[in-house]
């Protein structure tokens, strides 16, 4: 599919996807509720088949976070990427995908220990990285830590 | 009571027990949690994190020079293609290409540092499996490759030669002759390599039928590199999305059908030819001119975000690059290929036995510090 | 003095018309002994492994001096060579595997990381600055990574440092 047909198939499930194309691989914003069916619909159906996530990740934008997700399709070599805006920073959920790609799985207990974004669903959230008493969510810019020496 | 406070006996009458974080065979300090039927694996969970060192914390204060260096302590054993990422992902932001010659001198390096990092791999994963003698033949062709990578680079692991628009120096003038030498050796010797281990009853009975993934769990778990071409994904990102070049070099990309430990270790020996012939190929032919292209002292990349992939020895690394225009960047992310490899260790270990778990780990491949950061 | 009477053994020899008799303290024996059969503990954390890896093999073998002994576990070791960062998480279990090291016993910091964090010193929240903050070290091997060489120098370093111990009453070291 071309990425105009992609577009089309996206603003018919949500109407208020935004798209931007200045960068290497088309973007699709979309707001977090609507993820989980848009996701399972971007992996089964057969035009798409969206099969292997390569990316997952969350950036911090201080009013909102950002969950992007990198697509592609082993048999038509397209390549998209999703995001969710999450604006509610102080408690951020989202559903989880890892039903639908197994290797969200580890990416999202990443992106739990570092972002503090909790996944719906999810069938162990627990911290990754860093020990279950850990205080804070590293990755997000307002994290302080006094035993943090800084430049 | 066991080591983290719980029972070491299930309800089931499943025994639990902890291999790492520090055990000679997890390559590091992975800290597996095993459940077990007798010596059957019923359940492995990683623990991860005893190496996690924020380095993409670290790179959010670090300028668009700096940064590169720590990506090198990520994948120590692929640490020339980490920086060529990082150094791809910039010059995609910059919009700039490195030089002819620099380009070249890039696959070569990249292509010595998957030799000398599946020599490594072959080393270990005979020493896993309780031969001793891989170790020292591979890591006599590996010293021959750590001494080119001094002579040019200035350092044997940790190099640091990437910079963005291309090398940080010229090549030694010895380099071509070294290179060529060591090829001839390595050569010479890899036949020594298949006798030696290859086609050993014990080491077949413990690879062969153990560890199986399917190409489709293979892709779902986001497998790559020889753990994914072993069971029939193609998913060389030199072949699928080239880059400095490598369209224009002949090479196959290694696939296997088998999905087992034995194909894994097969797609890995193979593709040492196939580096030895790239290098071959590209060893007389480095193109005159600059070895940098010209950049400001201070790179500032624009406004967005930039996604570079490569293949790295043991698979698809990408650098996500998020820039607000400042001089270092907003955020940065490293896609592991150990990171999703792991995950599907659970998978593949599931009814195997205990023993088999180091078979399995061993021709993963893991580096455990790239999968933490 | 003759290389050929130039002792190995530390001691005093004296001529006797069929031989000779050998004298020395029981301290320079043990200590000869213990130094150079340090057995070291396989505990590498990450990039600096490699370079303890390529100490063990056959261009730097590092079984010249009496470490090849290398073992998996922390009661049959004489020394922990911490090769690679220490992290929060891993530092108890540091620890705890040198508590369970029978005395005595030694420690070698390999690489920037272990001195002082090294290149994780600024920004990171996770790594500790320097291992000396766990446990007591007795020789710090600066680089990143450090060479086989320099590595076998800090060896060394430790096996005179082990020769000038007096090893009755040794006391042990606390962690600052
Ligand atoms: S000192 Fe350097 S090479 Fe050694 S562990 Fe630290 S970062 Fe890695």
């Amino acid at each position: 599919m071309t990425n105009e047909e992609i577009k089309l198939f996206i603003s018919a499930h949500i109407p208020a996807a935004i798209y931007e194309e200045t960068g290497e691989f088309l973007n699709a914003i979309i707001p977090s509720e609507e993820l989980l069916p848009i996701m399972k619909e971007m992996r089964s159906n057969r035009d798409l088949n969206f099969d292997y996530l390569f990316c997952l990740t969350c950036i911090d934008w201080k009013d909102h976070l950002m969950m992007v997700y990198h697509l592609t399709s082993k048999k038509h070599k397209h390549t998209l990427v999703i995001k969710a805006k999450i604006t509610d920073v102080n408690d951020p959920k989202i559903e989880t995908v890892s039903g639908i790609w197994k290797t969200a799985i580890f990416h999202e207990r990443e992106v739990y220990d570092l972002f503090g974004v909790t996944f719906l669903n999810h069938p162990d959230l627990r911290r990754l990285f860093l020990m279950d008493d850990w205080e804070g969510w590293p990755l997000r810019k307002n994290y302080v830590d006094e035993n943090m020496i800084e430049i | 009571m066991g080591l983290l406070g719980e029972d070491i006996v299930t309800e089931d009458g499943e025994f639990v027990i902890n291999m790492g974080p520090q055990h000679p065979s997890t390559h590091g300090v992975l800290h597996l949690k095993i459940w077990l039927d007798g010596e059957t694996i019923k359940r492995v969970q990683p623990h991860l994190g005893y190496i996690h060192r924020s380095i993409e914390k670290m790179s959010e204060n670090l300028s668009y020079r700096n940064f590169i260096f720590a990506t090198s302590r990520m994948d120590y054993l692929s640490a020339h293609i980490n920086n060529e990422a990082c150094a791809l992902c910039v010059e995609k932001g910059l919009q700039i290409e490195a030089t002819p010659r620099a380009q070249v001198i890039r696959i070569l390096m990249a292509e010595l540092t998957r030799l000398a990092s599946h020599q490594l791999w072959w080393g270990c994963t005979g020493l896993d499996l309780g031969a001793v003698t891989p170790f020292f033949y591979a890591f006599r062709e590996r010293e021959a490759i750590m001494g080119i990578m001094e002579e040019t680079c200035g350092a044997r692991l940790t190099m640091n030669y990437m910079v963005p628009g291309g090398v940080m120096y010229d090549i030694h003038p010895n380099f071509q002759n070294r290179v060529k030498e060591v090829m001839k050796q390595v050569k010479d010797n890899l036949h020594e390599y298949f006798e030696i281990l290859t086609g050993n009853v014990i080491f077949e009975n413990r690879t062969k039928g153990v560890g199986y993934i399917s190409a489709e769990d293979a892709i779902s778990y986001g497998c790559t590199g020889p753990v994914a071409r072993a069971s029939g994904v193609s998913c060389d990102i030199r072949k699928w999305f080239p880059y400095e070049g490598y369209d224009k070099v002949q090479f196959d990309e290694i696939l296997d059908t088998g999905g087992d430990c034995y194909a894994r270790y097969m797609v890995r020996m193979k593709e040492m030819l196939q580096s030895v012939s790239i290098i071959e190929q590209l060893i007389d032919n480095i193109p005159e001119g600059d070895f940098q292209a010209k950049t400001k002292n201070v790179i500032k990349l624009p406004k967005g975000e930039f996604y570079q992939r490569v293949e790295t020895a043991r698979g698809e690394l990408g650098v996500f690059i998020v820039s607000d225009g400042a001089a270092s960047p907003y955020r940065i992310k490293y896609r592991s290929p150990n990171f999703s490899n792991l995950s599907a260790i659970e998978h593949m270990a599931k009814g195997a036995k205990i023993g088999d778990l180091i078979a399995i780990m061993a021709t993963l491949d893991l580096v455990i510090p790239d999968i933490d950061r | 003095m003759d290389v050929s009477e130039k002792l190995i053994f530390p001691g005093q020899k004296h001529e006797t018309a069929d031989g000779g008799i050998l004298i020395t303290k029981l301290d320079d024996a043990i200590n000869w002994a213990r130094a150079n059969s340090l057995w070291p503990l396989v505990f590498g954390t990450s990039c600096c492994a490699i370079e303890m890896m390529s100490a063990a093999d056959a261009k730097y073998d590092w079984s010249r001096f009496g470490f090849e002994v290398a073992r998996a576990t922390p009661r049959q070791a004489d020394l922990i060579i911490v090769a690679g960062t220490i992290v929060m998480k891993m530092a108890p279990v540091l620890k705890r595997l040198y508590d369970q090291m029978a005395d005595p016993k030694y420690v070698i910091a390999m690489g920037a990381c272990t001195i002082s964090g090294g290149p994780f010193f600024y920004n990171t929240y996770s790594v500790v600055k320097g291992v000396d903050h766990v446990i007591p070290v007795d020789v710090y091997v600066p680089g990143c990574p450090p060479r086989p060489e320099a590595l076998l120098h800090g060896m060394i370093a430790l096996q005179e440092k082990i020769k000038n111990e007096t090893y009755f009453g040794k006391k042990t070291k606390e962690a600052k």
